[in-house]
């Protein structure tokens, strides 16, 4: 790849870095906390953000992106992507690292597409978004991504609308929009959760064998703890704007807040037999 | 043999002539009087058509569905109705968004035309762990836990002796979804009720269930114990396959 280089220069710096982050949503109610002092870093490594609704797991993702709503105040001592701050970056700027250098894949692919266009013209239009190329080489390059992305006779699916895919179909599409430009970061919020469990696997071994063959850092939001211990390099788990635990994705086993013991004894299991389930007893001081 | 559900031969088609689409192929089950029977599949197996052929939103189907000894047909007395209760996946959309937490319990209660309902509604909340301040609440004042305990207290107020349930955790976090489970788990040995289970999770009818048939593109591939399922001791190839991918994901080995 001919960028390699570029990018082990960088290695040395964190790609990304946030220190103490809150981001608040004025609403006709009052305001809300939806990120209380959140704070890490990111390399060359796949780091999985885990919690239950409400935990603010995905605005972090959108706040990343600065994609968060105009009703967010976002607040940070630090923001970084790359040495750059994004919190003070104008928004010219800002659109030559959205979509290019940071790209995100969300959780339902039919909210996602647009209805109307072809799935090949979608895809061309992302490539000639972020470079000088023309009509016929983009839609040549869409139908090479799909492919990458496993699809099986990809001239034919370029000339599809959205409907006419599938759940799995429409998850590779947004995958291979979102690498045509070769991003840094990935961020993956819930991929594969309106999917089947056998599509799940496939896009999950696909994402998986993308991002190391690219290395790209992958930021994976997910309330499945134990797919993202078996996914990851490194967990967070939020609960309630806070992050309460970080640790070792293959220690997660050994994981010591109660808020993730909880979690992951709540949760039925195909090996052991039991009466009842254990039920998660909340903590107010979890919240502090 | 006591048993509360029988099924048999069941068909199941949408569309009219070379259009017709056969969603539920040939299907044959028994559910024993206090059974926890699952039903899982992926999306688009008919798993949740069954339910709702036998529950009555199906007139188009051949084959005959028994309830505790009575043919069960397309037109039902009302009685009948009362004996088959359903809860589904989306506590959200289940709910009459304008109506008060009391008000969902107490219809099927007016239109049994049952006395002292007051009453009824009260034993109710107790029983599904609903506070009674909840009472005149309405959904969108509750939380996705608390929702569904309303949507199964609705269900079970009649007495019935069949309750299906349609994936009814899938739409909550984990933590509610064990709350809700020991709830269902409750009710089941208290008020001696039969379940039909419908979900994706092996896991979760694992737990819930003694039985389970795996559908498959609207047949039922096997009916296997949950016994077996834990075991990985499955005779078809797509049972199989449907239980390596509940097993803890595994990374590929890595290219640098």
């Amino acid at each position: 790849m001919s960028s390699t280089p570029a990018r082990t220069e960088q290695a040395e710096l964190p790609l990304l870095d946030v220190r103490n982050l809150f981001v608040d949503f004025r609403t006709t109610t009052g305001t809300v906390g939806a990120l209380r002092d959140v704070s890490f870093t990111l390399g060359r490594e796949r780091l999985g953000i885990v919690g239950e609704s409400g935990s603010g797991k995905s605005t972090v993702g959108r706040t990343l992106l600065r994609i968060h709503g105009k009703n967010g105040i976002v607040r940070a001592r630090r923001l970084q992507f790359a040495g750059r701050d994004l919190l003070g970056l104008p928004e010219r700027e800002m659109r030559e690292i959205r979509g290019r250098r940071m790209t995100m894949v969300m959780q339902d692919p039919r909210y996602c597409l647009n209805p109307v266009l072809k799935v090949g013209n979608q895809l061309a239009e992302a490539c000639r978004a972020h470079s000088t190329m023309g009509k016929a080489e983009a839609w040549q390059k869409a139908v090479d991504m799909l492919d990458i992305v496993q699809i099986r006779n990809p001239a034919r699916v370029a000339e599809y609308y959205p409907h006419e895919l599938s759940g799995g179909m429409g998850q590779r599409v947004m995958i291979a929009m979102m690498l045509i430009p070769n991003p840094d970061l990935l961020i993956a919020d819930e991929p594969t959760s309106a999917l089947d469990v056998t599509v799940q696997r496939q896009i999950l071994h696909l994402l998986d064998r993308l991002v190391a063959q690219r290395r790209m850092s992958l930021v994976f939001i997910s309330h499945d703890l134990n797919l993202v211990s078996g996914f990851c390099d490194r967990i967070l788990i939020m609960y309630r704007g806070r992050i309460v635990e970080s640790c070792a994705a293959d220690q997660l086993h050994a994981a010591r807040h109660p808020y993730t013991r909880g979690l992951l004894d709540c949760a039925p299991s195909m090996d052991r037999k039991v009466d009842r389930l254990n039920v998660l007893v909340r903590d107010p001081a979890w919240e502090q | 043999m006591g048993a509360m559900i029988e099924i048999d031969r069941l068909n199941v088609s949408f569309g009219d002539g070379s259009q017709a689409m056969r969603v539920v192929d040939d299907v044959s089950f028994r559910v024993a009087k206090g059974e926890c029977f699952g039903i899982v599949g992926e999306s688009g197996s008919g798993k949740s058509t069954i339910l709702r052929t036998i529950m009555g939103l199906n007139s188009n189907f051949t084959g005959r569905i028994v309830i505790d000894g009575q043919p069960f047909e397309t037109r039902r007395a009302r009685e009948q109705y009362r004996h088959i209760q359903m809860v589904f996946q989306d506590p959200y959309s289940a709910l009459h968004p304008r109506r008060t937490v009391d008000w969902s319990i107490n219809e099927p209660l007016l239109i049994q035309g049952y006395p002292d309902r007051d009453r009824l509604v009260v034993e109710m909340l107790e029983s599904v762990g609903l506070s009674p301040a909840l009472r005149y609440r309405f959904p969108h004042q509750l939380s996705g836990g608390q929702r569904q305990r309303v949507a199964i207290a609705r269900a079970i107020i009649l007495n019935p002796a069949v309750l299906l349930l349609d994936e009814p955790t899938s739409a909550l976090d984990l933590s509610v979804q064990a709350e809700v489970l020991n709830l269902l788990d409750g009710l089941r040995r208290a008020f001696g009720l039969t379940y039909v289970f419908v979900s994706h999770e092996l896991a979760v009818v694992a737990h819930m269930c003694d039985r389970l048939a795996v559908m498959k593109q609207g047949v039922v591939v096997e009916i296997l114990s949950a016994e077996q399922l834990r075991r990985g001791d499955a005779a078809q190839e797509y049972t199989r396959e449907l239980i390596a991918a509940s097993l803890p994901y595994r990374r590929e080995a890595l290219a640098g």
